[in-house]
């Protein structure tokens, strides 16, 4: 799905946490949006997610108005910073949340969601997990059950906060493939937010420099490298 | 370990003598302030024997009693746990002005004498006041009667479930609803599906309070009871009219009842949390 952010801004009370950005993100496309803490990334992913509503401008996803939709219209597969695992529900359960949420109509038989929850069990290589809780999980499990758990609403696009954030480097690693992957075979747009500068680069089609609630730079990561747009970049990426 | 030499210990443990002396000294307070008189209680109900202490509740006014105390719990626990959810909602997942102000409203009951808590009830509701005058017409009188009980009760129980809960919800943060939503469910299922099972204990410890404080309670249901026997009078205002009287086997049954209720209120915790100990470890924070 193509999205389309025009002249996104968003305030809390008097502080600005976006002047108006635009970005348009190509169906398909795997985009990172880096920058330090506090420079409007995450609050941006939340926006496209529906978590949180602009102050203005708006959001298009394949040219139609999306701006009022809600957070559940939106159908946004969201992977969050800490990944926000239901720790009560079994990782089954968890991954067949929002089929069973869905209305009664539209909702598959179980035999169908046991079905779908095995085979993202085996899409992210974890086939045997299924009873166990998130509190007997590793940290790079977790990550990856969130994945599975977004992507079987069957999202029009995937979103991820930070999705490596909380992980040791090795695994960091791993996981970036992992993530790649996942990508390439579901064939969805993929915004994901970073302040690892080697994470954008190496995993992105496009990357997203942000700055302070601004976008300082849109570009491929080698044109990025070669040809930072301000002091900011290149100072940023060279870190 | 077993090769360490035998004065070898960690540095966070006491010597023996000290850590018997601490745990002496904390089951002797115990002992001393919580189960004599506990104990004190039973002995002195049963002192003329069961058969005389249960006659002396089996009549009219102790039953009323009884009965009273248990419809005003009913009515006042579930209706603060409502509130109590709603309050802890509120205040830990939206972001508003005034916040701390709200919480140290919530906390007022606990820091107001139940006393002054009855006589606002009885200024605000009582006849000669507009709603009061207007209900007495109707022919539901609130002050000296049911629905002032019931409010005076809800009043100075109002802090405990919403004071359970607030902390446990701020700890969890909103990350886990905001997952829900966006996996497709609407705000009450969220609700139903992922807030009630993530604070079910804290929401079950406070109801628990809530409820044992909800029957004891004495000084605001004193002013708003009217203390009318058989009618008005709860458990504590029972209890103390008996005990004023020189009935003090019937004074101490009723006493042993009141504790008896407030034993069952902790033994049902207590049950609940062995059988349900695995989903408990397991929803611990991971």
């Amino acid at each position: 799905m193509h999205i389309e952010i025009d002249e996104i801004s968003k305030s809390f009370g008097t502080t600005a946490a976006l002047h108006p950005v635009s970005l348009a993100v190509p169906s398909g496309a795997l985009v990172a949006l880096l920058g330090p803490s506090g420079s409007g990334k995450t609050t941006l992913l939340r926006i496209l997610g529906g978590l949180e509503y602009p102050t203005s401008g708006r959001v298009l996803f394949d040219g139609q108005d999306a701006t009022g939709l809600t957070v559940q219209q939106r159908r946004a597969g969201f992977v969050f910073q800490s990944y926000a695992l239901f720790r009560h529900m079994t990782v089954f359960d968890n991954i067949a949340y929002g089929l069973k949420a869905r209305p009664r109509a539209s909702r598959p038989a179980k035999a169908e969601v046991a079905r779908r929850v095995t085979r993202l069990l085996d899409l992210i290589q974890l086939p045997d997990i299924g009873a166990r809780y998130p509190s007997q999980l590793s940290g790079g499990q977790r990550q990856r059950v969130a994945l599975a758990r977004a992507l079987a609403i069957e999202p029009r696009m995937l979103l991820l906060d930070e999705p490596f954030g909380a992980l040791d480097a090795k695994v960091r690693k791993e996981l970036r493939q992992g993530l790649r992957d996942i990508h390439d075979t579901t064939g969805l747009t993929t915004v994901f937010v970073t302040h690892d500068q080697d994470e954008a680069m190496e995993l992105a089609d496009l990357v997203v420099v942000m700055s302070m609630g601004r976008i300082e730079q849109i570009g491929k990561p080698q044109d990025i490298r070669a040809r930072p747009a301000s002091a900011f970049v290149r100072e940023f990426i060279s870190a | 370990m077993s090769d360490a030499p035998a004065t070898w210990r960690p540095a966070t443990e006491e010597t023996p003598l000290v850590r018997r002396l601490l745990i002496g000294s904390v089951l002797g307070i115990l002992a001393l302030l919580l189960l004599a008189p506990l104990v004190a209680v039973f002995v002195e109900a049963l002192r003329k024997g069961w058969w005389e202490a249960v006659t002396s509740l089996a009549n009219p006014e102790g039953l009323a009693a009884i009965r009273l105390t248990l419809t005003v719990a009913a009515i006042a626990v579930p209706l603060n746990a409502v509130f109590g959810i709603a309050a802890a909602w509120f205040i830990t997942k939206y972001d508003f002005r005034g916040k701390a102000l709200l919480i140290t409203l919530i906390d007022l009951p606990f820091s107001v004498s139940p006393v002054v808590v009855g006589l606002c009830v009885v200024l605000t509701f009582g006849a000669n006041t507009w709603v009061g005058g207007m209900m007495v017409d109707a022919g539901y009188p609130i002050v000296f009667a049911l629905p002032g009980i019931v409010l005076a009760s809800m009043i100075v129980t109002f802090p405990f479930v919403a004071r359970e809960l607030i902390p446990v919800m701020v700890e969890q943060g909103r990350a886990e609803e905001e997952a829900a939503l966006t996996l497709g469910a609407s705000g009450w299922r969220t609700f139903l599906t992922v807030t009630l099972p993530n604070i079910r204990w804290a929401l079950l410890y406070g109801v628990l309070l809530c409820n044992a404080r909800a029957m004891g309670e004495f000084g605001a249901v004193a002013v708003v009871s009217g203390k009318i026997r058989g009618q008005t009078a709860t458990m504590p205002i029972t209890i103390e009219m008996l005990y004023n009287e020189y009935l003090s086997v019937a004074a101490f049954t009723l006493a042993a009842v009141l504790a008896f209720l407030g034993f069952l209120t902790l033994g049902l915790k207590t049950f609940l949390e062995i059988r349900h100990a695995d989903a408990l470890a397991a929803t611990r924070r991971h």
